[in-house]
């Protein structure tokens, strides 16, 4: 008899129903739901309903597969005006997570991030620094780090000093439906490997979309990224970004930008009124002591993109003088033609196939990399005819059922 | 008064209160006396034995005191770097607790709250309690507690001090997927307690408490405010205290490629002439980690001197900027040499 009960009562346990945890308005905001954070078990969704939360400090959430779900993005408000403590507004740092449906205000630091998550779903949020764009502002909106199987899907950031959507040192990864402005970059991904970024709204942002990969850091080489049907327009705003930061160095007006990736493609987006380049290709420019980084873009394609009244007034040294060449405006693509990097220690490496486009471009035949954008030949790229696909990536079936 | 403790004992007139094992291994106790580490007079029990570091962690000017206890008949392994291998069962205890004068740090000394590290099987759970009237009680979601104090120049501080919520514990103390202490590492225990008598590894081994000790090749982390010693091993002694427990290859910064552990000798891991990567604003406008010989164009300086959320470094743990340490890692990067005389050999940036 006592043997069943134990059985039976192990049985109720290791099939908990999950549970919901409400936590609603009113004092204590800080105590109330970094308590529910914690006391959470898997399963259980985190209900926070609607009304504003001022909070002083960070919150975290440490505990496997857990829904935090607020009442939607304007009606559920994290608000960190008054944060003091912590890196971020909402920490994640367990796996098969979802939030969804909040929206996050003046975070000191970045909005959301996870570090070290598989299985993150960031769903229907709203990321803002609502005195528009400073360079005091939070660096990165949504920021997954780390992390694998990495969703981020209808969700809004504005004003970030870094990046709005920035996914790091990630795999497996979407981000779609999804709009940036007034960030210093739209969306960034970075050191990281197959993404798809898509159908997502990137506009009056320094940079609209950048895929990057940089050196020095425990995941590199990144590779296999698919920007595709999004809207890139008008990313012409000032860059606010603090010095030093890589995407400080990213000219106003630039549409898309890759920087050291291997296979990525750029299709299907319509990229247009970006002063800048729509579209520019290039190797990493800075300095570089890691043996083990490749600073060239390789295997970039460009096809089957709408773009329209781009170029008009680069901001980039020279910018001007190429348009001027070139008729009064860039051509949609511009790749710095850096097809040879030295080996830190020794040694010359070099890839070729640099980029393929089907639109009109230009090469700046730096050559090595490292040269300076001084020593440019441009000359006109020859478009190749391109049918770019590749299948899509495809997340954890149960993560997706939980984002929609 | 230690005399009188020992009287008492050899009387048998006031028991040292018992550590209850069984209670902590198997729950978070809501009440720190519930475990017996330490009588109503905050004494110690038996086998809670107090251990200092070369280099502690800066906590706002918090005096802190440490203690380990072993399950009797138990003992730690060595192992030349990180945390030393302690048994199931072991039990490390930091008490917080703020002098009201800095200057006189014996006298009116006000406790805070009590963190311990318990070693069950299934890995080590960090749990603190504050204090409060009728004792310390468990706190999982962190307080703030409104501390005030006189600092060393003889100036009044106040603070909202932290007391850490569960998941801050474990962003700290984690290696990897597991929690880790970071305090009793071979190197910082190798001294002597409060800096007198015998080296604590070897009382440590001398009374079983400690096995695999190697005869010789001790590492040792320098005492950062011992000016006696090398500049670099001073700096990197606290660099690694106060920062490495993050800015490790299994630590929550990873991601950053900035690493401070005492092992670490690539210099762009140390964050000599490396770039930021998602410092955002904590750059503070400026290119490197580190710049040799210019402190005030090193972002890792602009960090630790910041109190600002989104700036500063630790992210929390503090609420001041520690003013002697600042210092010390002013003087190490100014020392450094200009990288004008040894460019590293790569591409020149345009």
């Amino acid at each position: 008899m006592r043997m069943a009960l134990l059985i039976a009562l192990l049985a109720s346990s290791s099939l908990a129903q999950a549970k919901m945890i409400h936590v609603g308005p009113g004092g204590n905001a800080q105590e109330k739901l970094q308590t529910a954070l914690i006391e959470a078990q898997p399963g259980d969704t985190v209900h926070i309903a609607a009304g504003r939360y001022a909070l002083a400090d960070g919150l975290s959430l440490d505990v496997d597969g857990v829904t935090v779900k607020g009442d939607g993005p304007d009606k559920t408000i994290l608000d960190f005006t008054a944060q003091k403590v912590a890196g971020e507004g909402l920490l994640i740092t367990s796996d098969n997570v979802v939030v969804r449906d909040l929206g996050i205000e003046n975070a000191a630091g970045n909005g959301v991030k996870s570090k070290g998550s598989d299985g993150i779903a960031l769903v229907n949020l709203r990321v803002e620094w609502t005195g528009g764009p400073k360079s005091t502002n939070g660096a990165y909106g949504l920021y997954p780090v780390s992390s694998k199987n990495v969703l981020i899907d209808r969700s809004v950031v504005k004003g970030a000093s870094d990046a709005g959507i920035y996914v790091g040192q990630s795999q497996n990864i979407i981000v779609r439906n999804s709009r940036a402005e007034m960030n210093v970059a739209g969306i960034e991904i970075e050191n990281s490997y197959d993404a798809d970024v898509v159908g997502n709204t990137a506009t009056n942002n320094a940079g609209g979309i950048l895929v990057f990969d940089l050196p020095d850091l425990p995941q590199q080489g990144g590779r296999n990224v698919r920007l595709t049907n999004n809207q890139v327009i008008d990313n012409n705003h000032a860059n606010f970004a603090a010095p030093g930061n890589i995407v400080a160095g990213v000219p106003s007006g630039t549409g898309i930008m890759v920087m050291a990736n291997a296979n990525v493609m750029v299709s299907g987006n319509h990229v247009m009124g970006n002063n800048g380049s729509a579209v520019m290709v290039v190797a990493y420019t800075q300095a570089f002591t890691d043996k083990a980084y490749n600073p060239l873009p390789r295997a970039v394609a460009i096809a089957g993109n709408h773009f329209m009244n781009n170029g008009k007034s680069p901001s980039f040294a020279g910018g001007k003088e190429i348009a001027a060449a070139m008729g009064g405006t860039l051509p949609p693509v511009m790749w710095d033609g850096v097809t040879r990097y030295t080996v830190p220690g020794g040694g010359e490496k070099s890839a070729d196939g640099g980029i393929a486009s089907d639109a009109p471009g230009i090469t700046l035949n730096l050559g090595l990399q490292g040269t300076s954008p001084a020593q440019a030949k441009p000359a006109p790229l020859t478009p190749t005819k391109l049918a770019a696909d590749r299948p899509a990536i495809v997340l954890p079936a149960a993560l997706e059922a939980r984002a929609k | 008064m230690r005399r009188i403790g020992a009287a008492l004992l050899l009387l048998g007139a006031a028991p040292a209160p018992g550590v209850r094992s069984d209670l902590l291994m198997a729950t978070d106790a809501p009440k720190l006396a519930d475990y017996g580490l330490f009588d109503a007079a905050g004494r110690p029990a038996q086998g809670v034995q107090p251990y200092t570091l070369n280099t502690p962690l800066f906590s706002d000017h918090a005096e802190k005191f440490r203690f380990a206890w072993l399950p009797p008949g138990t003992n730690a392994e060595y192992r030349p770097s990180g945390a030393l291998a302690f048994p199931v069962g072991t039990v490390l205890v930091k008490r917080f607790a703020f002098p009201a004068d800095l200057r006189q740090p014996m006298q009116n000394v006000r406790p805070i709250e009590t963190r311990l590290l318990i070693r069950r099987p299934a890995g080590w759970v960090a749990l603190s309690y504050v204090e409060q009237d009728g004792g310390a009680v468990l706190k999982r979601a962190g307080v703030k507690v409104p501390v005030e104090f006189i600092d060393k120049a003889g100036r009044a501080q106040a603070i909202d001090y932290a007391v850490p919520n569960q998941n801050q514990c474990k962003t700290c103390h984690q290696d990897g997927e597991a929690i880790t202490p970071i305090g009793p590492t071979a190197g910082n225990l190798n001294g002597s307690l409060h800096g007198t008598g015998p080296n604590q590894l070897m009382t440590w081994a001398t009374s079983g408490r400690l096995a695999g000790l190697p005869a010789d090749g001790w590492p040792r982390l320098a005492r950062w405010d011992n000016a006696a010693e090398p500049l670099n091993a001073r700096a990197r002694a606290y660099l690694a205290v106060n920062c490495g427990h993050c800015h490790s290859r299994g630590g929550f910064a990873s991601n950053s490629g900035l690493y401070l552990v005492p092992e670490e000798v690539t210099p762009a891991h140390l964050g000599v002439l490396k770039r930021p990567v998602a410092a955002g604003r904590g750059s503070g406008g400026h290119e490197f980690s580190i710049l040799p010989g210019q402190p005030d164009k090193s972002i890792l300086l602009h960090r630790m001197i910041a109190s600002e959320p989104g700036i500063m470094m630790p992210q929390f743990g503090r609420a001041l900027a520690h003013e002697e340490g600042n210092a010390l890692i002013r003087k190490w990067i100014a020392a450094m040499p200009d990288p004008a005389d040894s460019a590293p050999a790569a591409a020149a940036a345009p």
